[in-house]
Parts: structure tokens; C-alpha cells; sequence
């Protein structure tokens, strides 16, 4: 029972007044990031880095994963009323939810979404206070070369399997590579990619990556985007109180949900659009009420993608907390203000630093608890953050956007990086490549160099040491494997329905 | 999940996309032409500073000659995402904001060439009222300066308008102080 008493001494951490005031502004500042088309948690937390060099780590970790949290909670309030999902993970909330919302059962959505999120979220972070140091006995055996085929599968499976292309999900991941590796290479002191511009000796800052793709490119996308079909927010009708029907079709689906997102989240490959998906899926097939999915709104078809995303989004932090591995944008972004207080995430971070790590799973079970009052009784305030209307909205986050990014160095070059990353960003999402992997490419690219000359210089230059170390082996063959068996397995599922018909998913 | 990038309806080759492939190829050589340019001392030469840098340069020029060949048979993107025109004129307000406030943020200070930026970027999302939103933009320039510059202790371009303020909040709190 060493776990509970770590965590015991974790909430008498999170419960000093000023750690739950910073809970508390995380949880309400995510909420309201998470509502609001156009922000999300990775840009949110990259703008806030600053601060890791203000206060204490335990104080900016519970801020981010307030945010992070917190986002989640508010995502799904928008993709309820405004059918316009502000991240992958919500897009199925939003297939029932808005159904719903039409239908005048908009707050029973909420409230099945809210108290779905509070239920797997809470499961979800037992999970990684339960999991995490097991995973720690698993990776104290890990060498460099098994540290670097770790990463290798982490990068296939973050751009390759998830998501719509595999091809253009690794384009995006390289270019990450390409653009953590600009400054001087840390082993050697020789500068690279820096094209003679002594301003790119320290690299490209992760918070002007992050601010150029996720906010100048986004801006300029629904700039360009302007013809297309605008959404009404549905308005609010029904009171927010669940019938007893609904919570008998709706606690099952967030325990389903739950059980689904979390073992998916926490294994290193992490995305919220497959448990999401398949919680779906299982909630369809088991309703008796299926003549609703699709029509006027299914509320399992709300609880249980909600409850998978939230339970998915605390398995994200097991692989990060205990091997260093982040598995989302907003997980790399993490990392690094980690890395910006000298602390490197991996198996020894449990022990080194155990009162920040289990300060801050306690304070994610109480920033659930907060998340839902926040989102339950105080709901209308969230839905009139709504009524932004955009051209303020996007300009507004584009002058926090510069504020963040010209503040690292008071530079202009800082600027001119942001807007060509910004350029590069609006090409990948009016091109359909997606922006994540650039992000963790960015962060774990450099990290999977150093395991990989560390292995390296330990095996005397021996390429041998990747295959013939067995967990080495397992991991490489395993990221082999999620590459190439979604190819063979539709090459032979066409050939045996020979037609015109898309596989299931292929977007 | 990852499949095929192919359509089946689609034969003719989708121009965006194929400059987009283009586009990666040349990226795929300015990274080789740089990683030949970094200098290896022949004490690292069995895993030196250019490993790495050689794998992505090969990993991008595979990656945009498949892209290449998913253009020439017809494309990637959907049909409904093709069928919307860009909107150039808006896009065009947005950029030029974004360059307005670069050219102006060391003359003018933070503020100033934000609630700029506010304005043009908000005329090219459709707003008719320039004056209302220079008042709108001054809130969110405002805060996001004190924010950064106080609460994050980030030190941001002064200019007349921060300057200003800076000297009235330093009068009033010395008043309270007092």
C-alpha cells in the first residue's frame, strides 16, 4: 500500500491553499480555452512557460494540468452546442451532443458529459497513480537502445496509425525532427540547420512552434476559410438534471468509456480518436435505443466517448511521467517545462521528485472535482464565452500569440520564425497533414538522438545493439508491425470485397 | 486509420498537392545541403552530429516522393474541402496585420501595434467597425502586456502607451503607499 501513502502525502501537497489556487486557475482558465473555438490546452500551456521560471514546479504543474484537464471539460460544451469540435477528441461527443441539443435535451448532454468526464477522469487518474509505478519497475530496465526503440514505436505509432494518413502523419513528424534539431547539437558543440543566423544557435523555442502552428496557422486557415458553412449555437433549453432513465443509460456507458480510454491513452501511442471511436461504436451496439443515434441524440452515445476521452487524457500521463515519453502535443509541451527546470522525466522521476509527481496526481482528482462544479452550475457563464464573435475572438489570440512569442527575446527575428511557421502550419491544415507530431518530433526527436548515440557509443558503433537486445527487438518489430499491417490488412480486405467501398475510418 | 491515400474516382492530378510534394522535395534538399555543411571532427565519426540529420533528410525525400505519386493519382483531399475557395482578401488582412505589428512593434511598443494588428486582423474576418475595435483591441493588448510583463515577469517592448500607464500605476500605488 505504498501507493496510498505516496498519495496521501501528494494531497497534503495539492491541499496548501496557494497549490489549490493555482488548481483553480488552471481548471477555470482550461474551461474556458476548451470552450472557445480556435485555443486549446498545447498552445495555452506553451504561452504559460514563462512561468516555470517564476514559481515552484509543483505550483506550474498543477496550473498545466488544470489547463489540461480543464479543456477537456470545456471541449465538450462547444461540440454540444456548437457542433463545431474543437479538437479530435470531441468530435464524437458533437455526432450525439448537438443531436441532442436540437432535440431540446441539450442539458442532459452537459450533464452526462460533465459527470461522465468527473467519473472516468477520476478512474483515470486512480489508474495512473496505481499504474505509474509499475511501469517504473518495467523501465528501470531499460538501456539507451531500449529507450531509443520505445521512441521509434511511440513516433510510428503517434503519426502512422493514428490519425488519417501515415504518410502525411510521418511528413509532419520529420519536419518536427528537422526543426529540433536547428541550433547547436548538444554532445559536439556544432551548430546545425542554423543557415548562419546566430539567432538560431539556441534552436527554435517550443512556445513560438506551438504558438506559429496551433494559433497563426489556425487564424490564417479560418481566414481562408471564410465561405464555408457557419454553426448557430444551439441555445440552451432543458434543465441541466438527468431523469432517472438517463442516468441508468448513462453510468454504465462512463464506466465503459473509462475502461476503454485509459489502458488506450497509457500505452505509448496514446490519441484520444480511437477510444473515443470505439466507445462509440460499443454504445451503438449495445443501446436499446438505437433508433436515436443519429436522429434526435443518443445520450450513451455522449457518455461513453466522453468518459474514453477523459480517462484516455489521464493515461497520457503514465508514459510521460514515468518514461519521459509524451504521446500528445500538449504531453511534449509538458515535457519541456520540465525540461525547463532541469528535471528529466523517466523512471527515476517518481522517487527524485516524488512530492511534485504525486502532488500533482492529487491535485488532478481534486481539479476534477472542481471541473465539474465549474461545469455544471456555472455552465451558463461558459456558454456566453460562446458569443465571442470570431473576427474578435482570432484577432485577440493572435495579439497573445505575438505578446508570448516576442517576450522570449524582445526579438523580431523571434516574430518572422513565428509567421513562417505560422505559413507552415496553415499548409498543413489546408493540406490535411496533422500538427501534433510536429510538436513531439520537436521535443522527442532530440531525445530519441541522444539515446541513439548514447546506445551507440556504448555498443563501439555497433548497429547490432537494437535487434539483438530482445526488448529492443519486441519494440522495433512492434513499430514495424503498426506500420505496415493496416496496409496488408486492407490490401486483403479489398481484394476480397472488390469495390469502390472505403475501409471503415478512412477519412 | 492509415490507409491507402488514393481515390478511386479521382485520376487527375490534383496541382496543389503535387506543389506541396515539390515544395517537400526541395525541403528534403536544403536539409541535405545543410547537413553537408556541418563540420565533423573525425573524433565523432562513428555516430557525429550528421546521423540524425542524414536519416530525416532521406526520411522527408521519401515522404515527398510518395506524396509526389499520391498527387499525380488524383490527390488527397476531399471533395467538399476543395470545392470552398480561399478566401485571399481576408487571409490578405490577416497577413497584413501580422506584418504591421512586426514593423511596428520596436517604434511604437506592444500595445500600439497590437490594437493595429486587432483591427486589421478583425477587418478581414468581416468586422465594418475599425474605431470599435481599436477601443476592443486596447483590452486584450492591455492585458495580455501587464499579464506577461507582471504576472510572468517577461520583460516586453515599452512604448509610449505602457510607458505611461507604467508611470500612472507607480504614482497611484506610491499615493496608497503614502
Amino acid at each position: 500500500m505504498d501507493t496510498l501513502n505516496q498519495l496521501a502525502h501528494g494531497f497534503s501537497v495539492a491541499f496548501t491553499p496557494t497549490n489549490l489556487l493555482w488548481c483553480l486557475l488552471g481548471t477555470t482558465l482550461g474551461t474556458a480555452i476548451g470552450v472557445l473555438p480556435g485555443l486549446g490546452p498545447a498552445l495555452t500551456i506553451a504561452l504559460l512557460l514563462p512561468i516555470t521560471y517564476q514559481v515552484a514546479p509543483e505550483a506550474s504543474f498543477i496550473l498545466f494540468a488544470g489547463i489540461y484537464y480543464g479543456a477537456m471539460y470545456g471541449g465538450s460544451t462547444t461540440s454540444i452546442l456548437l457542433n463545431t469540435p474543437g479538437e479530435s477528441a470531441t468530435i464524437v461527443t458533437a455526432l450525439e451532443g448537438n443531436k441532442m441539443a436540437r432535440s431540446g435535451r441539450g442539458g442532459a448532454a452537459l450533464a452526462t458529459s460533465a459527470i461522465g468526464s468527473f467519473v472516468a477522469g477520476t478512474i483515470g487518474t486512480a489508474g495512473v497513480a496505481f499504474l505509474a509505478p509499475v511501469v517504473v519497475g518495467f523501465a528501470l530496465a531499460f538501456g539507451p537502445a531500449e529507450y531509443f526503440s520505445l521512441m521509434v514505436l511511440a513516433f510510428i505509432m503517434v503519426s502512422a496509425v493514428l490519425g488519417s494518413s501515415s504518410v502525411r502523419g510521418l511528413t509532419s513528424l520529420f519536419i518536427g525532427f528537422f526543426i529540433g534539431m536547428i541550433g547547436v547539437d548538444l554532445q559536439t558543440g556544432q551548430p546545425r540547420f542554423t543557415f548562419g543566423m546566430s539567432e538560431l544557435l539556441d534552436g527554435v523555442d517550443v512556445i513560438i512552434a506551438a504558438v506559429g502552428l496551433f494559433a497563426v496557422g489556425e487564424t490564417l486557415y479560418v481566414a481562408s476559410r471564410r465561405y464555408a458553412g457557419k454553426d448557430e449555437i444551439v441555445p440552451l433549453k432543458g434543465s441541466l438534471y438527468m431523469t432517472a432513465a438517463e442516468w441508468g443509460r448513462s453510468w454504465k456507458a462512463w464506466i465503459r468509456g473509462a475502461l476503454i480510454g485509459f489502458p488506450i491513452g497509457s500505452m505509448p501511442a496514446g490519441g484520444a480518436e480511437i477510444p473515443t471511436f470505439l466507445s462509440y461504436a460499443i454504445e451503438k451496439k449495445l443501446s436499446k435505443h438505437k433508433e436515436e443515434f443519429g436522429t434526435t441524440g443518443a445520450i450513451e452515445g455522449v457518455a461513453g466517448p466522453e468518459a474514453a476521452n477523459n480517462a484516455s487524457a489521464a493515461g497520457v500521463l503514465v508514459p510521460m511521467l514515468t518514461l519521459g515519453l509524451p504521446t500528445s502535443a500538449t504531453a511534449a509541451i509538458m515535457l519541456s517545462a520540465f525540461q525547463s527546470y532541469g528535471i528529466n522525466p523517466g523512471p527515476l522521476l517518481l522517487t527524485t521528485q516524488s512530492s511534485l509527481v504525486w502532488g500533482l496526481i492529487a491535485s488532478l482528482f481534486i481539479a476534477n472535482v472542481i471541473l465539474v462544479i465549474l461545469n455544471l452550475p456555472l455552465i451558463g457563464l461558459w456558454v456566453r464565452l460562446l458569443k465571442i464573435p470570431a473576427p474578435q475572438l482570432y484577432a485577440g489570440i493572435l495579439v497573445f500569440a505575438t505578446v508570448g512569442t516576442y517576450g522570449i527575446s524582445q526579438s523580431p527575428i523571434d516574430l518572422v520564425i513565428l509567421y513562417l511557421l505560422g505559413g507552415v502550419g496553415f499548409l498543413m491544415r489546408r493540406f490535411d497533414f496533422p500538427t501534433a507530431p510536429v510538436i513531439i518530433g520537436m521535443i522527442l526527436g532530440p531525445m530519441a538522438e541522444t539515446q541513439f548515440r548514447r546506445a551507440m557509443t556504448i555498443s563501439n558503433g555497433d548497429w547490432s545493439v537494437f535487434y539483438t537486445h530482445p526488448l529492443s527487438l519486441t519494440l522495433l518489430s512492434l513499430a514495424v508491425i503498426g506500420l505496415l499491417a493496416p496496409r496488408i490488412y486492407s490490401s486483403i480486405e479489398r481484394r476480397r470485397v472488390r469495390g469502390p467501398e472505403h475501409v471503415p475510418g478512412d477519412a | 486509420m492509415s490507409t491507402s491515400d488514393e481515390q478511386a474516382a479521382a485520376p487527375r492530378p490534383a496541382l496543389p498537392e503535387l506543389l506541396i510534394g515539390i515544395g517537400l522535395l526541395a525541403c528534403a534538399g536544403a536539409v541535405l545541403w545543410q547537413t553537408l555543411a556541418i563540420p565533423v571532427s573525425p573524433l565523432y565519426s562513428k555516430v557525429g552530429p550528421t546521423v540524425f540529420p542524414y536519416m530525416t533528410a532521406v526520411g522527408l525525400a521519401v515522404l515527398a516522393v510518395l506524396l509526389v505519386i499520391a498527387a499525380v493519382r488524383g490527390g488527397w483531399q476531399p471533395d467538399d474541402e476543395k470545392d470552398t475557395p480561399s478566401d485571399w482578401k481576408s487571409m490578405g488582412f490577416v497577413i497584413a496585420g501580422l506584418i504591421a505589428n512586426l514593423a511596428l512593434i520596436k517604434p511604437l511598443g506592444f500595445t500600439a501595434a497590437s490594437v493595429i494588428m486587432f483591427v486589421l486582423v478583425c477587418y478581414g474576418f468581416g468586422s465594418k467597425k475599425p474605431l470599435r475595435d481599436a477601443l476592443i483591441g486596447i483590452i486584450p493588448a492591455l492585458a495580455a502586456y501587464f499579464g506577461f510583463a507582471k504576472a510572468l515577469g517577461v520583460n516586453i517592448g515599452a512604448g509610449f502607451i505602457e510607458n505611461q500607464l507604467n508611470s500612472a500605476i507607480a504614482i497611484i500605488t506610491n499615493w496608497f503607499g503614502a
